[in-house]
């Protein structure tokens, strides 16, 4: 990815549930080697936002692409294995162990199998690979969201409010995540609603509210 | 980084993988599900008596009634299966959304298949049926588990985003399934009779098809909307 290319292009995008309007003509473009900072209060539309650039949330009004790929038509299929998503609650598969939750990913995206526990053993949890999800904390479960991340090396970062809930030790971990990805030549789009640590992580910070980026 | 995509069997694996992990970890269909159709097939002949001719008339419809709410329960096993984050983690594996259901589908149909087998010699012994059919009658158990597997991935991709999604799937899948289950049992009954049971074998054949088409194609949009 050539630095300075246009990854997220979003100009006057909307979406709506039912009468309430969530995301208000918001224009933001993303370019590779760019770390990005959303941060706003609680219900301001940053989970939306995020969700949207993910291709996981379709929008309904204004010009919206990823990677160049129309959100409207069926190329943003082709361009999901690009992006890295971890939102706030952790999409692991509760019966299965850690490792078994990355080598799901690992098979999916035709990665060997040794890198799941590979990864596993970079964000520390090489000891607790056998450990199922649901015995793990929550803690542990975000450290493999991360592990995912580290695995699959997406050019595309998307992390919503990514240090809550985390140790030191973690919180570097997800600022190595930002940085890894930004130095490889993608870009990084993290909200939050804590406007310091945003200041130090990224590149420039937009605030959201009621669902307007300002 | 991934470098090529994997291939369409790749994927639908991958899929059957996961499914079967977790229900060997959760135990949720086979070893909860299956004692309780045992016990329902169990109390059936305990209620009318040990009257031979009754028992072997009405035993295979028993089976297969037993069979269509196992069938449902696989259903709403699936529409509980996934949250929206891992919906979410799924979606941007880049797995092709038909494979991920020709993959549901396949690990459902294992389960339902071992499910009719393990029932249907519990069915033979309780009401005392003498098997005919050797060859069509497992053609008939494949095509009933296959139709059934096809139908439960389906309703629960329409209505796995719903907030009222177990209610549903019961509602979808019992008047959906009335073909094949009047396949299957008419099939079993001709078999019985000595009759050809061809007729209700291509019956069941044609609604699994139907699904699978269905299902294939719908793959796609229900992932958007889910």
């Amino acid at each position: 990815m050539s630095d300075g290319a246009v990854l997220v292009d979003l100009e006057g995008v909307s979406v709506r549930a039912g009468a309430v309007r969530i995301l208000d003509d918001v224009s933001l473009t993303v370019r590779a080697g760019e770390a990005v900072g959303i941060f706003g209060s609680n219900g301001a539309g940053k989970t939306t936002l995020l969700r949207l650039i993910a291709t996981l949330q379709p929008p309904q009004g204004g010009r919206c692409s990823v990677f160049g790929a129309d959100m409207y038509s069926v190329a943003r299929y082709d361009v999901r294995h690009r992006i890295g998503y971890v939102g706030h609650t952790p999409g692991l598969y509760p019966e299965l162990t850690l490792l078994e939750n990355l080598a799901f990913v690992a098979d999916a995206q035709g990665l060997p199998t040794s890198e799941a526990l590979r990864s596993l053993e970079l964000v520390g949890l090489g000891g607790a690979a056998d450990r199922r999800a649901d015995h793990s904390s929550h803690g542990m479960q975000r450290r493999t969201e991360f592990a995912r991340i580290l695995m699959t090396g997406p050019e595309l970062l998307l992390l919503d409010e990514p240090h809550s809930a985390l140790d030191a030790d973690a919180i570097n971990l997800v600022d190595t995540l930002v940085h890894r990805t930004v130095d490889r030549g993608g870009a990084a789009v993290l909200v939050s609603h804590d406007r310091d640590r945003m200041n130090t992580l990224t590149t420039r910070t937009h605030e959201i509210k009621n669902g307007t980026l300002l | 980084m991934r470098t090529d995509a994997p291939s369409f069997l790749a994927q639908v694996m991958t899929i059957v993988r996961r499914d079967l992990l977790r229900e060997r970890r959760s135990g949720e269909v086979l070893w909860v599900t299956l004692p309780f159709g045992a016990i329902a097939l169990l109390l059936v002949p305990l209620a009318i008596g040990t009257d031979a001719p009754t028992l072997q008339r009405i035993g295979p419809g028993m089976f297969w009634v037993i069979v269509m709410l196992f069938g449902v329960l696989i259903a709403i096993r699936q529409t509980n299966a996934g949250t929206q984050a891992q919906r979410d983690m799924v979606a941007l594996t880049g797995l092709d959304p038909a494979a991920i259901f020709v993959g549901s589908t396949t690990a459902s149909f294992m389960l339902l298949l071992v499910f009719e087998t393990i029932l249907g010699i519990v069915t033979i012994v309780l009401y005392d049926i003498t098997p005919t059919g050797w060859v069509a009658l497992p053609t008939v158990l494949v095509l009933a588990a296959a139709g059934l597997a096809l139908l439960s991935t389906l309703a629960a991709s329409i209505v796995s985003t719903g907030r009222s999604a177990t209610a549903l799937v019961p509602l979808l899948v019992a008047p959906l399934s009335v073909p094949l289950l009047l396949g299957a049992t008419q099939a079993w009954e001709a078999l019985r009779l000595g009759r050809s049971s061809l007729p209700w074998v291509l019956l069941m054949a044609i609604v699994g098809l139907l699904l699978a088409v269905v299902g294939v194609l719908s793959a796609r949009p229900l992932q958007e909307t889910a």
